[in-house]
């Protein structure tokens, strides 16, 4: 590798990831659907957000890649970057408006380089595409060599303005739904996106809080770890008993829709509580796990709904049948597995997801089952008489099954069997030595994810009042498999941000659906790469994951390798 | 062996051989009952064998590239069967195109040849790729992190394709010439079944001799065998690694023309069923062993075929075809549990087990 070529090939390399990055997200589609949702409202649309916010980034990523040495070569590098990356947009644009490309790329249609073009036709329009990828390469740059504190407030404050952009539709009912709140709400949403005025004032706010935190939280910090025993504990309390207060109130603040989001977030917390334990605290991938989801719903269905006509028990006289089968067919299902390891533990246990799926699906146990048309008529669980009918109050069902499955959960890993657990993920054969017994443990694991999976799925029978068995495709185990990698395999409050952010933000952004599964491939692929760790780490789980990076490194020679997991971080 | 049986049976192995030994049951009764009623005739039977030897030689070709994956780097390709997709599903474009045109009807051999070429050069591509961004970085990470980084590749590469070219089902152009059938030994074969049969046997056999008969192939084995040492005697083990994807797509995007073939369509989500399918295959023949893999597939194709009749008719089970699936993933399940290391392979034993 000369010297010379290695100067440019940071910048040249980046801005073709880069590009081909931004042709993605052009062609599947997402900077159209994604445009229909302004940011800023007739400012600044989520589409051009997106590609800007890529661009920028692998600008910066191109300029930290640089070597050092050099004052304005990270700056020059950082624009090739950007040219190639729009470059590729404008290639785009050009081979599109001569070539129907729509025949074979069903997204590259005209509104697309409109789109991509702002508007402008001809040479113009490619003009304003190269002209936007240098001004994203020159953000970069300038992110790049504003001193850290600067750039962390910048960045933070703008992403919460884009933030606030984006969960338009969370925020701004709320506001709207209190007399009072409503003059905010005018003042910071219109009906699509931010007003300039509120764009601006969010930014300020936010980057003058980061500004004083960054000044002064070191000596508030100290000020609280100074203060004694006893009213550091009243903090806790207060703040304990606040967040209580929020949880009980929420479901009325936010409204029927909202309430919805929430009731399914919260149920897949359930389930990643469930499969956290097994995949987070074990070390076991269970890609079946929606299998047990599966039975807590049917069990539940055959149990209450008069339509098959079996037996017609309430919900709480049929729960606890649900989870104690779910609990058994967990041992069941954890029987033959027990001896395998990693990628087949992984295969088998999907077989049996998709066996389970088959079979429910069959004609052979229609009679029973109910076939494809699956099983309707399931009664809503009622609590002294009132029905849990309406969003609002199933939330607090599931609500206090979560709080159940949290506490289990909290109890469980600082338990004998916790440790357990954990030493068998770091290492089966130690673990085994040290007299811990595999078979129990394992079994055990299986057994407490199936029942929080079964009890997930008992309350998901009655909250829908019908089970199809298209509901329970393997998707839904990738699904919770993706929201505890995102969160931080084996953390607690990992799983609910990562329940948050991976089943609650596509539910809020409808236009967001369509690219579920691509993003969440993508944001595994990602995590896997840049953070494996997770969003918000268990300290553990992390400490091993570094101590493996330090520690025995790599045998083979990876020369020609990018280093491509070292420079994030920041 | 017998000695080492005595030490270390449990509870849990009693437990395990009753359940196969009650599916082994469950699976000579209804093969009997269905025999004894006669419901299905010789015909039938021959039918199956070739639909399923047809399937299988497919699940054999995508299996090679999991094996091959699996020999070098010691994880499980997740995303092969989106390598299997990507190909035909790009290929559809140019068959169509060609179709239009008519000149699929009057060169068809040409016209085949080039969706051939075009698949195969998707399937590759993506296969390079996929190695190069997701799995290189990776290489001597936990073992857990490699395989979830392939389920989100897979994931990802389903959804992009799906983003780019639609989530219809795209009805594949028909071959005039090999529609109708051809009489072989007095029993009539469909004709494009006969082409998959050959074209997956060739494929095979060229794919075997590369490995076997190269010096490329012989580092690859190296490679396989011992990375570290297979590096110190000048091999360049990152290039092996990629010459192996890209063996492996090249593989799996010629079996997805052939499934193009057969079932005549595409879409996007084609290449997750048919891949779990071809890791089972890899699994059954041994994974890590070339031949075992395609002996695996078209094993595992036949018994697909042939099972959902032969086992559950007799048993009184309505409609066994929708069952086709849940008896290929019992198989993958039962052979992990009873022979992991597969009927043909033996050397994994000792690595892994």
């Amino acid at each position: 590798m000369t010297r010379a070529r290695s100067i440019w090939q940071h910048g040249v390399k980046t801005g073709i990831i880069g590009g081909v990055a931004v042709l993605i997200i052009a062609l599947v589609g997402m900077v159209q659907s994604f445009n229909k949702r302004d940011i800023i409202f007739e400012v600044v649309a989520m589409g051009h957000t997106l590609l800007v916010i890529t661009a920028v980034l692998m600008g910066y990523v191109a300029a930290k890649r640089t070597p050092r040495d050099d004052g304005l070569i990270q700056y020059v590098n950082t624009i090739v970057c950007s040219l190639i990356t729009s470059g590729f947009l404008a290639l785009l644009v050009v081979v599109g408006r001569s070539v129907n490309l729509r025949a074979v790329l069903v997204n590259a249609s005209p509104v697309l380089y409109k789109a991509l073009t702002l508007g402008f036709d001809g040479a113009a329009g490619i003009l304003i595409i190269l002209l936007f990828g240098v001004i994203c390469g020159s953000v970069a740059a300038l992110l790049y060599y504003l001193p850290p504190v600067v750039r962390r407030v910048t960045i933070i404050s703008l992403s919460a303005m884009i933030g606030a952009g984006v969960l338009q539709e969370l925020i701004r009912p709320v506001l709207l739904s209190w007399g009072p709140m409503a003059v905010i709400a005018d003042y910071f949403y219109t009906s699509n996106g931010l007003t300039i005025a509120g764009a601006v004032t969010i930014v300020v706010f936010i980057a003058a809080g980061m500004t004083v935190w960054t000044l002064r939280g070191e000596s508030i910090k100290s000020h609280y770890s100074h203060l004694s025993g006893g009213s550091q504990r009243g903090i806790k309390i207060g703040s304990f008993v606040a967040l209580a207060f929020v949880l009980i109130v929420l479901p009325h603040v936010l409204g029927l829709f909202l309430s919805e989001v929430l009731t399914i977030v919260g149920l897949y917390v359930l389930l990643g509580l469930g499969l956290n334990i097994v995949v987070g605290y074990a070390g076991m991938l269970d890609l079946g796990y929606v299998a047990f989801f599966a039975i807590g719903s049917y069990v539940t269905a055959v149990l209450t709904s008069p339509e098959l006509g079996f037996y017609s028990l309430t919900f709480w006289q049929a729960l606890p049948f649900a989870v104690v089968l779910g609990i058994l067919s967990g041992v069941l299902l954890g029987i033959p597995v027990l001896k395998m390891r990693g990628d087949y533990l992984a295969i088998a246990t999907l077989g049996f997801g998709e066996i389970i799926r088959i079979l429910v699906i069959s004609d052979f146990l229609r009679p029973w089952l109910g076939g494809a048309q699956g099983i309707k008529a399931i009664p809503k669980a009622s609590v002294f008489g009132f029905a849990l009918a309406q969003p609002q109050y199933i939330y607090y069902l599931i609500l206090a099954g979560c709080i159940l499955v949290v506490f289990i959960s909290l109890r469980l890993k600082d338990s004998r069997m916790g440790r357990a657990w954990m030493a068998m993920r770091e290492d089966e054969d130690v673990a085994q030595a040290m007299g811990i017994n595999l078979v129990s443990t394992k079994l055990l694991a299986f057994a407490t994810g199936a029942g929080f999976s079964a009890l997930s799925g008992a309350i998901f029978a009655s909250k829908l009042g019908s089970v199809y068995p298209h509901s329970f495709s393997v998707f839904i185990s990738i699904n919770i498999i993706c929201l505890i990698i995102v969160g931080g395999m084996g953390s607690i409050p990992g799983v609910i941000v990562g329940a948050a952010a991976l089943v609650g933000l596509p539910e809020l952004l409808r236009e967001f659906a369509d690219f579920r599964l691509l993003v969440y491939g993508a944001a595994l692929v990602a995590m896997m790469l840049l953070r494996p760790e997770g969003l918000w780490p268990e300290v553990r789980h992390k400490i091993e994951l570094h101590e493996d990076e330090n520690g025995s490194g790599q045998p083979e020679d990876l020369s020609a390798a990018e280093p491509a997991s070292q420079p994030q971080g920041g | 062996m017998f000695q080492r049986w005595k030490e270390s049976i449990t509870p849990t192995d009693v437990v395990m051989w009753m359940i196969g030994g009650s599916l082994m049951l469950m699976v000579i009764w209804g093969s009997v009952a269905t025999l004894a009623a006669g419901k299905y005739t010789g015909r039938h039977w021959i039918d199956f064998l070739i639909f399923g030897l047809a399937q299988g030689s497919i699940y054999a070709l995508i299996a090679t590239g999991y094996t091959m994956v699996y020999g070098v780097l010691k994880m499980i390709n997740f995303a092969h069967g989106e390598v299997f997709m990507s190909g035909p599903f790009t290929a559809y474009f140019v068959a169509d195109a060609m179709y239009r045109t008519d000149f699929l009807d009057t060169h068809p051999f040409i016209a085949l040849a080039v969706v051939f070429i075009v698949a195969m050069a998707v399937s590759t591509m993506i296969a390079y790729f996929l190695e190069k961004i997701a799995y290189r970085p990776l290489r001597g990470a936990p073992r857990l992190i490699p395989l979830i980084t392939a389920i989100g590749a897979s994931f990802f590469l389903q959804y992009m394709f799906r983003g780019l070219y639609g989530s219809n089902f795209q009805a594949y152009p028909v071959f005039k010439i090999f529609e109708g059938s051809w009489m072989i030994f007095g029993i009539r074969i469909l004709k494009f079944q006969v082409v998959v049969i050959v074209a997956a046997i060739v494929l095979m056999v060229a794919l075997y001799s590369f490995i076997m008969l190269t010096r490329v192939g012989k580092a690859i084995r190296a490679v396989s065998e011992d990375k570290e040492a297979s590096s110190l005697m000048g091999i360049n083990v990152d290039a092996m690694v990629s010459t192996t994807f890209v063996i492996g797509g090249m593989a799996a995007g010629a079996a997805g023309v052939l499934y193009a073939l057969m079932f005549k369509q595409v879409h996007f989500f084609m290449g997750f069923i048919p891949g779990i399918k071809a890791f089972t295959a890899a699994v059954l023949g041994g994974i890590g062993n070339i031949p075992g893999a395609m002996l695996g597939g078209i094993f595992l194709g036949l018994i697909e075929s042939v099972g959902p009749s032969l086992f559950l008719d007799g048993l009184g089970i309505v409609a066994p075809y929708q069952l086709k699936d849940a008896i290929a993933f019992t198989m993958l399940v039962l052979v992990l549990i009873f022979r992991p290391t597969g009927i043909m392979g033996e050397r994994l034993a000792v690595k892994k087990a």
